[in-house]
């Protein structure tokens, strides 16, 4: 481990592995409540277009990316909350769409090739510069804010949203509040993981916390701690394997969930007044 | 509130409703399956818009009603989520949101509430338990729990007593003896009456979409809720706004 930290790239990657291990799995946890484990890749999938974009007209991916995916989560939300029957099939319509209109547009960019775009498919935490921490801190931060203010309200909507609106909760703004920082999350953590793997780590703690807790506080506070030892230690072992970090982040989270599932029927075997109701 | 018509799917639901509920009544709202009896509490509460009428809130439009705290609704099933857990009492301290400011943490005032309410029901006892472990009656009371714990002047049940076993069903009944000496006002949608019968002090019977009996609560609600009942009451005519109005326009 200190060996690791004597290289200042290692030190910049752990700090923006740790912030998106934190953010991800905080409001991943609310989509997850929604049902719309999913959101993630879709928007996901959109920003591709972005980053493509961001080549195309000589502007930074990340700022085309965090643009094309809010608009993307925005347009998300609102079929989700118009159509009924035909929302996931429209969904999937702007899935195809981000990925061919990204592809189209980074061929279209001046020396552009579909390699561009590995680096964002797949991430490039080791590329990541001063500047990025920076950007990713901020973002995660306004992350962290958002469910720290609005989760009493978050936790509502996404329970039951008729509920929600007869306690005169706002909630087209919550609604809209949920995929834009899910947009936001998305762009933070494609250089950590990239945007294929982005949803992974919106989901994959929060179904290992919920493995082992009986609250949804509890759950929250485990996901983000699972977080960020998969980003953390999944890093740091590709430091020392020569594997790709994203890769192997998604399968330390995905190790962890294994092993929540079991311990998780363990613990409630041995807690009979519960599998008796 | 007073009349209005609901459309779901093109089809329509309710056709043209005139209910006025006035402030410590207890209205029954019964009918066959298919009756339009939920569309028609959430069409009240402009939960689902109208698609004629309008509806009026403490004599305001939903839009632009802003005491959703005199509100409790509770709705027909406690929806789980996509598996997220969450206690018991996470789920009743949530019926506190509409008195609650975004920026203030959940206050001594909250945290007694939501403890009365779980009391209430009886379930003090388990309230770290998640609510996905429980049984249908137990859920039926959480939701009603978490209403309590809102501490509003009108509860608005959708089928409280669906599904629910005789115990959570006379525990209901008592706790709605409680609100209803307090003068609170209680709009429920109900499918059979049982322990509840005594307390009702109006019944509305909906049909095809239509109210078709708007009183006394009948006694024999099976017969009264049978299509073709022939039923002629006295109304009462102008009547001043009520807690819930729901006028026709046009």
């Amino acid at each position: 481990m200190i060996d690791l930290l004597q290289y200042d790239f290692m030190q910049r990657a752990l700090v923006a592995a740790f912030l998106v291990g934190l953010a991800a799995p905080a409001i991943g946890t609310f989509i997850v409540q929604r049902r719309l484990a999913l959101l993630g890749d879709g928007i996901g999938h959109i920003a591709l277009t972005g980053v493509a974009l961001g080549f195309l007209t000589g502007t930074a991916p990340v700022l085309t990316a965090v643009l094309v995916a809010v608009l993307g989560a925005v347009a998300i939300e609102l079929v989700r909350a118009r159509g009924r029957t035909s929302g996931d099939v429209a969904l999937a319509l702007l899935f195809y769409g981000g990925i061919a209109g990204g592809v189209l547009l980074i061929s279209l960019a001046p020396g552009g090739s579909n390699a561009t775009l590995m680096s964002y498919l797949f991430g490039s935490i080791s590329s990541v510069t001063a500047q990025d921490v920076l950007v990713i801190a901020l973002l995660a931060v306004a992350v962290l804010l958002v469910v720290t203010v609005f989760g009493r309200e978050l936790f509502v909507l996404c329970q039951d949203e008729e509920v929600a609106r007869a306690s005169g909760l706002p909630v087209r703004f919550l609604s809209l509040l949920i995929a834009v920082t899910a947009a936001l999350t998305v762009v933070v953590a494609m250089r950590v993981v990239g945007l294929l793997l982005v949803s992974a780590l919106m989901v994959i703690p929060v179904a290992t916390g919920q493995q082992l807790t009986r609250g949804f506080r509890s759950t929250i506070l485990l996901a983000m701690l699972f977080g960020t030892v998969a980003t953390v230690g999944g890093l740091t072992s590709s430091f020392y394997v020569e594997a790709p970090p994203g890769a192997l982040i998604v399968l330390v989270a995905l190790g962890g969930f294994a092993l929540a599932l079991g311990l998780g029927r363990f613990v409630r075997r041995n807690r009979p007044q519960e599998s008796r109701q | 509130m007073r009349g209005g018509q609901v459309s779901l799917d093109r089809r329509p639901v309710l056709r043209g409703i005139d209910l006025t509920v006035r402030s410590g009544e207890v209205v029954a709202v019964l009918g066959a399956n298919g009756s339009g009896k939920s569309t028609l509490v959430r069409a009240l509460l402009g939960l689902i818009p109208l698609s004629g009428g309008s509806t009026l809130l403490y004599g305001r439009p939903p839009a632009r009603f802003r005491e959703w705290w005199r509100i409790g609704y509770v709705p027909q099933r406690l929806s789980v989520g996509g598996g997220v857990p969450a206690t018991i009492r996470e789920v009743v301290a949530s019926g506190r949101i509409s008195r609650q400011s975004r920026f203030r943490l959940t206050g001594a005032a909250d945290a007694a509430a939501t403890t009365r309410a779980l009391e209430a029901v009886g379930l003090a006892d388990r309230a770290g338990d998640p609510v996905q472990a429980l049984s249908g009656g137990q859920q039926q009371r959480v939701l009603i729990a978490r209403a309590l714990a809102g501490e509003p002047d009108t509860f608005v049940m959708d089928e409280p007593t669906a599904g629910v076993d005789a115990a959570s069903q006379q525990l209901l009944a008592d706790t709605l003896t409680g609100l209803v000496d307090q003068g609170r006002t209680v709009v429920l949608v109900a499918h059979e009456l049982g322990p509840l019968e005594p307390l009702i002090t109006r019944a509305v019977v909906l049909q095809d979409g239509c109210v078709c009996h708007d009183g006394p609560p009948p006694k024999a609600v099976g017969a009264h809720a049978l299509p073709g009942h022939d039923h002629v009451h006295p109304h009462a005519e102008e009547r001043p706004a009520g807690t819930l109005d729901w006028r026709p326009t046009s």
